[in-house]
């Protein structure tokens, strides 16, 4: 039972790990008022340019700049159409998601030719911190990155609450007229935060192909972006309980695999729509409740 | 950063017809750079992406195919978005007709075919509405905001068609991970024999037809509108909103749900896992570059279908992956949604 259970945790950790990158990377976006569907595709660009970066330099920390980067440029892209143009954030955010999928797909064939063997790499090295220690020691064995992203959460919520930009961000997302009244750059503000998101989203990527799973394939993203949107809803536009829903989903999913590799007959998928539902039935619950930012979806334009 | 801004300044009508058409030359001006990566003459791919299927008969009868679905999801997009109620869960509710399509299609056991496809087409027009249902009613019964629901109960029924698949609908004698085959009596006939033009295209353009009828010269369809110009001010105008809302949304999932119920009965005569893959999302695609009017809704359809099968051709011909047919109909998406704001508005340099 040992083994399992600290099996489990330690798996659960490491599938959190990109859910709360990309969910602290959705924050940031529509903490300033747009909600950026585009996060699917920026995962999945995320996780080509990790790939393919490191492939072709022989470097991984250079494939995760790589990835960095093509996320920021997808946050640029959004930024353009949704806050310079205010353009519908759905649409833009959904041909996004459409464009980095076929970009990823076409550039790795173009780069990587069609093999019957899919091109690989080494992955990160985890690190242990307490070594062989009971218990401590093997659930600790992780990523680096994923230690990042556990210390995000209190970045994410200190900038947020704590800096002169993080008010800025929340103001332009509550009321951008109030701010532009006030002398804040609303324009200037809403893309500093996607490209901060759109880089988050890039690294969330990377660590899928970089870190667990030393490829890029089809499937890498499958539907991740999704449930980070879901995560933001449950963690009610709150940094500090993001957590808890990435190691919810983060343990669901590691046990049902663990549970079928054990040959249990379990409606498996069924487990998996459940933190869906689940973010379903709170936003019902919630209803008007849910303190979404108060100018999510609408666009600002200067009169 | 850019220096420009943005001026309320509506162009001369003339203008706004023709700048969605603008889009295209422009993509396909962008669309170039991913052409000479892959070391391609732009100009030859693009006879082969545009012209050489339509220039065949076999090639020309699969755009119509391959737009048949996407006539129907564009359509649903258009009617819920044209009721400002913004409905991103036709890929979901594709696959809830879908679903349907395959159920009857196991339970109507040799039914004759006059009765079979209607109710083919009324399960499959059912189960959309169905899918579609939750989030209408969180949506004006509790405010809670579509966009999300509706996307998230699309992955939702990706993993309960895996469910039924993987367990109760598996095929007992391939053992593949499908429902088995469909009843001969449920299945659409053919347009055109030895091609896979079927039934559903009728369907799809007959929807389209009704759709304008109900937009343009109906009361309904004025008052639909009127919701989605802006709901205070429809609410103002005595119109019940929220009904209007309600009733678009399930029309427009219906919509959705003829759409999956196409695909099974006229493509794959069984469910399978990949039967949409994206073509909900397409219709996002199709019903903003047609402007949500359906004459529009029906030519970009065409179009994408075009698209998609060109992407076929030019890879066949010229070895460049397939994928780039998804790189143009995503950069045409982004450029029309750009262009758009030249109706209204007026760049100035800031």
């Amino acid at each position: 039972m040992e083994p399992f259970i600290i099996g489990l945790l330690a798996a659960t950790l490491r599938v959190a790990t990109p859910l709360i990158l990309g969910t602290l990377g959705e924050l940031f976006s529509e903490r300033a008022g747009i909600l950026n569907l585009g996060i699917e595709g920026t995962l999945f660009v995320g996780a080509f340019a990790g790939f393919a970066g490191a492939a072709l330099t022989g470097s991984l920390w250079l494939g995760l700049l790589a990835a960095i980067l093509f996320g920021m440029i997808s946050g640029l892209l959004m930024a353009l159409l949704t806050v310079r143009l205010g353009v519908n954030q759905h649409v833009s955010g959904l041909g996004l998601t459409l464009f980095w999928t076929g970009f990823s797909l076409f550039a790795f064939r173009l780069v990587f030719g069609e093999s019957k063997v899919p091109p690989s790499i080494e992955t990160f090295q985890t690190v242990s911190p307490f070594g062989n220690l009971p218990w401590l020691g093997p659930i600790s064995s992780q990523h680096i990155l994923t230690y990042f992203a556990l210390a995000l959460i209190p970045l994410t919520w200190w900038i947020l609450y704590r800096t002169r930009f993080g008010l800025n961000i929340r103001a332009v997302g509550e009321n951008p007229e109030a701010a532009d009244a006030a002398g804040l750059n609303v324009y200037a503000i809403r893309t500093q935060a996607l490209l901060i998101g759109g880089a988050l989203m890039g690294m969330a990527g990377a660590f899928l192909s970089l870190a667990q799973l030393g490829a890029f394939t089809y499937g890498i993203v499958a539907g991740r972006g999704w449930v980070c949107i879901a995560l933001i809803i449950f963690a009610n536009w709150e940094a500090s309980r993001v957590l808890w829903g990435a190691l919810l989903f983060g343990g669901v999913a590691s046990l049902q695999l663990r549970l079928q590799t054990l040959g249990l007959k379990l409606p498996y998928e069924l487990l998996l729509s459940l933190p869906y539902i689940v973010t379903i039935l709170a936003l019902t619950l919630a209803g008007r409740n849910v303190s979404a930012p108060a100018s999510l979806l609408k666009a600002y334009r200067r009169e | 950063m850019l220096k420009f801004k943005i001026e309320r300044a509506p162009a001369p009508a003339w203008m706004r017809a023709i700048i969605p058409l603008l889009a295209v030359p422009v993509t396909f001006l962008l669309t170039t750079l991913f052409l000479l990566w892959a070391d391609a003459n732009p100009l030859q791919a693009y006879y082969h992406f545009l012209i050489a299927p339509l220039s065949s008969r076999v090639s020309a009868i699969e755009v119509l195919v391959k737009a048949t679905p996407l006539l129907l999801t564009g359509a649903a997009v258009a009617f819920a978005f044209s009721a400002g109620y913004w409905n991103i869960g036709a890929e979901g509710q594709l696959y809830a007709g879908a679903m349907a399509g395959a159920w009857l299609g196991m339970i109507l056991k040799g039914v004759s075919p006059l009765l079979g496809i209607p109710l083919m087409l009324l399960g499959g027009f059912t189960a959309g509405m169905l899918w579609a249902l939750i989030p209408a009613l969180l949506k004006v019964r509790l405010k809670v905001d579509e966009v999300v629901t509706t996307l998230l109960l699309n992955s939702v029924i990706v993993f309960l068609i895996s469910f039924f698949l993987n367990g109760p609908w598996r095929d007992p004698i391939s053992m593949w991970p499908q429902s088995p085959e469909i009843d001969p009596g449920t299945i659409f006939f053919k347009l055109i024999p030895r091609s896979r033009l079927h039934f559903g295209f009728i369907v799809a353009v007959a929807v389209l037809a009704l759709e304008w009828l109900v937009l343009k010269r109906t009361a309904f369809g004025m008052r639909m509108r009127a919701v989605g110009l802006g709901k205070e001010a429809a609410r103002f105008a005595g119109i019940k909103v929220n009904r209007t809302m309600l009733t678009a949304a399930l029309v427009s999932g219906g919509i959705a749900g003829l759409a999956g119920v196409g695909e099974v009965a006229g493509i794959h005569f069984h469910l399978i896992e990949s039967i949409s893959d994206g073509l909900g999302y397409s219709g996002i695609i199709i019903a903003t570059l047609g402007g949500l009017n359906p004459i529009g809704v029906g030519l970009a359809a065409l179009f994408i279908g075009l698209i998609d099968t060109g992407a076929q051709t030019v890879s066949r011909a010229m070895n460049v992956p397939v994928y780039l047919g998804t790189v143009v109909q995503a950069t045409l998406l982004l450029v029309t949604l750009g262009l758009f704001v030249l109706q209204n508005y007026r760049i100035k340099r800031g």
